[in-house]
């Protein structure tokens, strides 16, 4: 019955290898054949609409969910058949945070390190450590029915952590969090990986994958339907563009003539506020443009050079908006934001 | 990356629970189950109320027309209560159960290393402290009102912890309506539902010969009215008859049926 034995790293580094998932819900093919190769060390983003199968495709890979078909190996390890091992390895937080309400702080963190084997004071020790670390000792004996949304997820992290598994599975880590929060969540995430640690976290937001995310797959009704870097996928989309907005508007004419001579490109005026946007594809012509435009005695006021956006690499690879799918999620985002 | 793979390296890995860190992690989450009722201590009201109201309700208004006066009915009623209070107390384990599966916490649960059945064991045997204080609120009323067995303290304990042992039995049943349920209005209309009969069509109140024939046949096999045989002989004659027996041999088939299946419905609900 037991076997104790000791893990040989014997696949190469990955942390998951998944073939062919797919799950059913009744009629509704939730997962429809994903494959997802993380490498242990990095932050994979798993970037999709509502109801992609985003959170389908997580609890498959974190043993909570049998898939119908297609394997899944989780540091070499099988998530059906050898589950237990792979939970002794792996840190689950849920979209929904899974603590509990009615139980204070430190007593939820108590429980799990014991059910984790930790001693009763060695249970303690850890509660309060991870308190400390997620700046929630204050608040460590208050029920959690009286905790802010961030104050939730800080604890359902802290309780991911409590066994320093070396894979950590995010569900949307960050959805109704405020810019504050979200911000310190991200750097919590940062500092995750710095320890050796691999994450993978899911995602509906364009902004988060990108700036937490090694790796990304696009995933779009149960499908991968892009993979790579988020550099990689942003090229897949097009060049970088450089912005300019002029600072009177009676100039734009000369200014537009200046930059398409200069550049050789056709560039677009959009219609408000005097911006002219041109394709940039040698950085080195942009020196020869700026003096160009202070030999014509034309002022700037706003220059930038920018990459295409996330939101424009989705809306290229499923040929549908983010937010048409996501777009209640994306309102809350706003609210959030404007609060 | 080197880091990782030490990190794993030196991990003992497990590749299955052994069966002394299963009961570790029941009582760690039996532990969970007690921290719960002392937060909402108002989920005690039933187990509170329902032993003082019954035992005063029913005693007055059967008393007299079954066994002549109050004080000779109190050894027959007591017993009677006593099961279908706790009995009764055991289907909130199973509507409670429903509930805190819907939680995000049970999802938490599954992904930790620990034994698949012990959220359940744990839940179940937290309930045993409902178990037990309508019981000994029973006997208390039965007390006051002048109840004094026969059998003696010593043999009223031993009645008590059976009915508590056989309540937690039946309990796997309505863990099991629990984890199959769809809601926990559901778990509870349907445990009722089967709860109703099997505890007022048996011996609890009435002499079954006072039946009709074909209800003689069917409250003489319920295993309820063996259980309240059992507690009947132990507390007014101190006798270990063999309904004790049947009650103890009932209890243990019906964990050894519901604990699996429990275990494998719970497993594969998502």
């Amino acid at each position: 019955m037991k076997h104790i034995h000791e893990t040989m790293l014997d696949n190469g580094d990955w942390a998951i290898e998944a073939h062919g998932l797919i799950k059913n819900f009744g009629d509704n093919r939730a997962v429809d054949g994903v494959n997802l190769n993380v490498r242990a060390g990095t932050i994979y983003g798993i970037l999709g609409p509502n109801g992609a199968g985003k959170t389908t495709t997580i609890r498959m890979l974190s043993t909570l969910l049998r898939p119908d078909a297609g394997s899944v190996r989780i540091f070499g390890y099988d998530v059906v058949k050898e589950s237990h091992i792979v939970r002794q390895l792996i840190g689950v937080t849920g979209q929904y945070a899974s603590v509990d309400e009615s139980l204070s702080a430190t007593e939820n963190l108590v429980i799990f390190s014991r059910l984790l084997g930790l001693g009763r004071e060695e249970s303690k020790r850890k509660a309060a450590e991870l308190l400390e670390e997620f700046g929630l000792t204050e608040a460590a004996r208050r029920p959690l029915k009286k905790f802010s949304g961030g104050m939730r997820r800080r604890l359902d992290l802290a309780a991911s952590l409590i066994a320093q598994p070396p894979l950590i599975f995010l569900d949307e880590p960050t959805t109704g969090l405020d810019p504050r929060t979200r911000n310190q969540m991200w750097d919590t995430i940062r500092r995750l990986v710095k320890t050796g640690s691999t994450v993978l976290l899911t995602t509906q937001y364009l902004q988060e994958a990108d700036e937490l995310a090694d790796r990304i797959a696009v995933i779009d009704r149960g499908i991968v339907v892009a993979e790579g870097t988020v550099d990689e996928l942003k090229s897949s989309v097009g060049n970088s563009s450089l912005h300019l907005r002029i600072k009177n508007p009676l100039d734009i004419e000369t200014a537009r003539y200046t930059v398409e001579k200069v550049l050789q490109a056709k560039v677009n005026v959009s219609s408000e506020g005097g911006k002219i946007i041109a394709p940039m594809e040698n950085a080195d012509s942009v020196t020869d443009l700026l003096i160009a435009l202070r030999k014509a005695g034309i002022h700037l006021e706003e220059f930038s050079v920018q990459k295409p956006t996330l939101d424009e690499v989705f809306l290229t690879i499923t040929g549908h908006n983010a937010d048409e799918d996501a777009s209640n999620a994306s309102e809350q985002l706003n609210e959030v934001e404007v609060r | 990356m080197k880091n990782t793979a030490q990190s794993i390296g030196n991990r003992q890995l497990r590749k299955n629970t052994s069966f002394g860190q299963t009961v570790r992690h029941s009582f760690t989450m039996a532990y969970r189950g007690l921290l719960k009722i002392k937060r909402t201590p108002e989920q005690l009201f039933d187990v509170t109320l329902q032993p003082i109201i019954f035992t005063l309700m029913f005693t007055y208004i059967f008393g007299g027309a079954i066994s002549g006066n109050v004080h000779n009915y109190l050894p027959v009623i007591i017993p009677g209560i006593l099961v279908q209070t706790v009995i009764t107390t055991s289907v909130v384990t199973g509507v409670q159960l429903r509930e805190d599966m819907d939680k995000g916490v049970f999802d938490r649960f599954k992904s930790l290393p620990i034994a698949r059945i012990a959220p359940l064991a744990g839940a179940l045997l937290a309930d045993t402290i409902r178990y037990t204080i309508a019981t000994v609120l029973t006997f208390a009323m039965g007390y006051i009102m002048g109840f004094r067995p026969d059998g003696g303290l010593g043999n009223v304990v031993i009645a008590g912890v059976l009915v508590i042992a056989c309540s937690w039995a039946i309990s796997w049943i309505f863990a099991f309506f629990g984890v199959i349920a769809r809601t926990a209005s559901s778990v509870q209309g349907i445990s009722m539902l089967v709860l109703f009969p099997l505890t007022f069509l048996s011996n609890a109140y009435v002499p079954v010969k006072t039946l009709p024939n074909w209800l003689q046949w069917f409250a003489k096999i319920n295993p309820l009215s063996h259980l309240i045989t059992a507690v009947r002989d132990l507390i007014n004659n101190g006798n270990f008859g063999l309904d004790f027996a049947i009650s103890l041999i009932g209890a243990a088939v019906i964990v050894a049926i519901f604990a699996p299946i429990t275990v494998r419905a719970y497993m594969r609900r998502t």
